[in-house]
């Protein structure tokens, strides 16, 4: 090689000589550009550029691929629903994800140099890109767990909403139909026929555990036979279900439970005219009613169901929780980058700004973003080449049921193809549409990179 | 032609990656034998899906064979995939000699791609005289027998704590109503009757099914699962309205149908065998047992019981079943010691060594009963053999995966639907048999 430099190096001789020597010398530079590049242009050919061709060509061949059908596989992908959800996923996956990443990504970056332990905080944040895409999966799956005992998430909001909010003791408590109670809108439970003064009610019911009655109750038998005396009204609210079977329904036995702390309201004209809570046997009593007809009723916030959290992972959640993994993951590659950029910036623009008045909101608005506008550009569109082709938090976070409601292209190009549809034309009709979907935003960005060369 | 040999080349790749990062290609030990015996020298390699303990138990039978006979053996799970992974094995030139194939599906698969050998003339006796002939079938394709099924699955099992059936005082049902009924008493008691693990799609096609095969009788669940009928038929909206009766009902299912759909194969086991149980039964097949006893230390036959599942309406009650079969491969290198090993399994000699140690059932009705280790797997077994010919295969299992075997969609997302909102049988029926079209096809 160093000879033939060498050579070229060499002042020319003669003139119409010099003028064949000359081509010759261009050729042989070429021929040896040529050797040069061809290992990488043959590892892009076979790695890139065939697989590419490939695909491409593939997609027009049934799932054995031993037919051609032509467009058929494009024509059956848009009459998936799934690939129009795949479709409308990766659209809100494409705008929302970079946009919150290089707006989150900026502005830790500004604010990041302000502080006095910068480093150590950028490094805090950077740690997750550390953590493969699998693990941050696994660990998100286990933070969006809807049952408050497995998932983080659920488990603060549980604990924030029953600070103010007390549960109710009863909660899977219902009454058997047909013997007494009936079951109103609300979710209180009503006696069916009217009691006056002097009456003894007797309230069952059933689906409480013998072991989760509270630890005073008593059996509610002696309170239910206690006669009521002429302005009163009495009545005992017990557990209609006896240990192993037998026990009648709809009657007091013997070993049948009270149920303590239960509100219970005697209501006439569907107002509540008093009202008492239940003693350790179930029983409680109305004192000095006026004569006529009332109901007994036990409010709906007895039974109220216990504040069940958040359905991070439910049909309408779970894209923007994925995302939200996918947020802690980025954040601080955008803000390095970001970071970087900023400290690139002229700072005698920014002095002077300041001399002139200007607060650090007009700076940041006026000089900082305006300047950095470049590096947000490439931060921007790299990451919406990186979030095309998002898969794997996609596919470990999802629970199955909402699999489909998820699903982005990647994904579904993947299922589609290996994961059970064993269609890999269909698969590569959508590997192609992603292609299709990538290429915009990679031309601009080789623009700009050559630009940037300029 | 050349497309398509790519085509596999390439999944090939992807399932080894995929499976050596997810299942770590252990091969088993080796197995050497001695002295004079007809095998000496020969080494027989075996591929199945079976890991952890089952390879351990499965090396046992290997043991016993090369005691007897010789030969090394060598086992090799292959992970979740056996088809990919066997295929890239045989294009790689080094097929494994037998191969244990876990669905009826893949089995015929192998068959058409022209991989397998039929069984010997000694094998297919032993078939014909130890196993009823539903077993023989699904061990055919197109009327040559490839397969010996050599451990079987019983799918038709509704698990249930003693306890909580002593404390709402209830026998164990025999028909379906009265399962519903005793559920119904269950839930008054204070614990919700069934624990349903709705977020795997695969328990819920289970419960389909026994529900089918129950109602529909087995001529249909044949022809429903060769989709020779639709599922528009109106045996499958009765079925689906059947099981929706148990669906719908918030009091009868652990957590309503919003808390079965966020509970998992495992975690519906351990609502009921857990530390704090929340429901009384759990439907699903043999191997609870095996999840009850390991992960939450119960002592089965006194902490956990079963009963059959029980008979819907008039029909019979069903008996759901899987199982693997043992194959020999054309490309295998010593096919004739290959075949032997298979007459070898078609023995109850063979199954009895795994039977003792239990977390194993045999179709093998000559298979004495007393082997198996504990009495609630000889109680599964007897029930399995007695159910003879009106056994059925996981339906699931023998459709296309892109149907009955995919997270997310075809059946198990459709029934995981129907379980959300078990209202419109028809709408349900109507949408799987779009999927179902649509992946018989192809």
């Amino acid at each position: 090689m160093t000879a033939t430099l060498l050579k070229e190096a060499s002042p020319p001789p003669a003139a119409p000589a010099d003028h064949e020597r000359k081509r010759r010398a261009r050729r042989r530079a070429r021929v040896i550009a040529l050797a040069f590049v061809f290992p990488a242009l043959l590892l892009l050919g076979a790695l890139v550029v065939y697989p590419v061709l490939f695909s491409v060509g593939r997609s027009f061949f049934d799932a054995s691929g031993d037919r051609f059908v032509g467009g058929d596989n494009y024509t059956e992908m848009f009459r998936d629903p799934a690939t129009l959800t795949a479709v409308r996923n990766t659209a809100i996956w494409v705008v929302v994800a970079p946009t919150l990443l290089t707006g989150l990504g900026l502005v830790l970056a500004v604010l990041v140099e302000k502080i006095r332990w910068a480093t150590a905080f950028k490094l805090l944040l950077f740690m997750p890109m550390a953590v493969s895409f699998l693990a941050a999966g696994i660990i998100f799956r286990l933070a969006y767990d809807e049952d408050p005992e497995k998932g983080v998430l659920n488990a603060a909001a549980v604990s924030v909403h029953d600070a103010f909010k007390d549960a109710s003791s009863y909660p899977n408590a219902r009454a058997r139909d047909g013997q007494g109670l009936t079951k109103a809108a609300d979710g209180s439970y009503g006696t069916t026929a009217a009691a006056s003064p002097g009456d003894t009610v007797g309230l069952g019911l059933v689906g409480v555990r013998a072991e989760d009655l509270p630890g005073d109750a008593r059996p509610a038998y002696p309170a239910s036979g206690r006669k009521a005396s002429a302005d009163e009204l009495r009545g005992v609210v017990y557990l209609d279900f006896t240990r192993g079977g037998g026990g009648e329904q709809g009657k007091v036995d013997r070993t049948e439970s009270g149920l303590p702390g239960m509100k219970a309201e005697a209501v006439r004209d569907g107002k509540a005219v008093a009202s008492a809570t239940t003693a350790a046997d179930g029983s409680f009593r109305f004192k000095g009613l006026d004569p006529g007809s009332y109901t007994v009723r036990l409010p709906a916030s007895n039974f109220a169901a216990p504040y069940e959290g958040i359905s991070w992972l439910g049909p309408a959640l779970v894209t923007p929780a994925i995302i939200g993994a996918y947020l802690w993951i980025w954040t601080g590659f955008a803000m390095v980058l970001i970071g970087a950029g900023l400290a690139a910036l002229p700072r005698d623009a920014l002095e002077a700004a300041r001399m002139d008045g200007a607060n650090e909101w007009q700076i940041f608005r006026r000089i900082t973003v305006p300047l950095l506008a470049p590096v947000l550009t490439v931060v921007f569109v790299t990451l919406v080449i990186n979030v095309m082709k998002v898969f794997d938090l996609v596919y470990i976070i999802a629970p199955g049921p909402v699999q489909e409601d998820a699903t982005v292209l990647a994904t579904q190009m993947w299922l589609v193809s290996f994961g059970g549809g064993n269609n890999q034309g269909l698969g590569s009709a959508l590997g192609v549409l992603l292609l299709l979907l990538v290429i915009p935003a990679m031309v601009f960005n080789v623009r700009r990179f050559r630009g940037s060369q300029r | 032609m050349m497309m398509r040999r790519r085509t596999t080349l390439l999944t090939s790749c992807i399932a080894l990656a995929l499976s050596l990062g997810a299942t770590a290609c252990g091969g088993g030990d080796v197995s050497a034998g001695g002295g004079d015996k007809p095998l000496n020298g020969q080494t027989i390699n075996v591929a199945g899906v079976w890991s952890g303990s089952e390879q351990k138990n499965f090396q046992k039978v290997l043991d016993a064979f090369a005691e007897k006979t010789g030969a090394k053996t060598q086992f090799t799970s292959t992970g979740d995939n056996v088809s990919t992974v066997v295929g890239s094995k045989i294009e790689g030139g080094n097929a494994p000699d037998v191969v244990m194939v876990p669905q009826v599906g893949v089995l015929q698969q192998f068959a058409k791609e022209g991989w397998l050998k039929p069984l010997s003339k000694t094998a297919q006796q032993s078939i014909g005289s130890n196993y009823a002939s539903v077993w023989k079938n699904y061990g055919s394709v197109d009327g040559t027998l490839y397969g010996l099924y050599f451990k079987a699955a019983h799918k038709s099992t509704v698990w249930y704590s003693p306890d909580a059936l002593d404390e709402a005082g209830v026998k164990t049902p025999t028909t379906y109503d009265a399962m519903l009924k005793a559920g119904q008493t269950v839930s008054e008691s204070g614990l919700a009757a069934f624990s349903v693990a709705g977020q795997d799609g695969w328990t819920l096609t289970d419960w389909f099914e026994n529900v089918y095969l129950s109602q529909a009788g087995p001529e249909k669940y044949d022809a429903l699962a060769a989709h020779k009928i639709k599922w528009t038929d109106p045996t499958v909206v009765e079925a689906l309205t059947t099981l929706g009766k148990l669906f719908k009902d918030k009091e009868l299912i652990a957590g309503g149908q919003k808390g079965a759909l966020n509970t998992d194969f495992p975690g519906s086991v351990e609502k009921v065998f857990g530390p704090e149980p929340t429901a009384g039964m759990v439907y699903e097949g043999d191997f609870v047992a095996g999840v009850a006893k390991d992960q939450f230390g119960k002592k089965i036959g006194e902490d956990a019981d079963f009963f059959p599942f029980p008979a819907v309406g008039t029909g019979k009650a069903p008996v759901v079943s899987g199982g693997d079969a043992a194959v020999v491969l054309k490309d295998g290198k010593n096919q004739k010691a290959a075949m032997e090993f298979l007459e070898y399994l078609a023995t109850p000699e063979a199954s009895a060594v795994w039977a003792e140690v239990g977390g194993f059932l045999s179709p093998n009705k000559k298979l004495d009963l007393a082997s198996y280790g504990d009495d609630i797997t000889r109680e599964t077994a007897k029930s399995l053999v007695d159910a003879g010919d009106s056994v059925r295969f996981d339906m699931s299992d023998q459709a296309p995966a892109a149907f009955g075997g995919t997270k997310g969609a075809g059946e198990w997302k459709l029934l995981q639907d129907f379980l959300r909102d078990p209202s419109d049988p028809k709408g349900t029926a109507a949408a799987l048999e779009q999927a179902a079209a649509k992946a018989y096809k192809g």
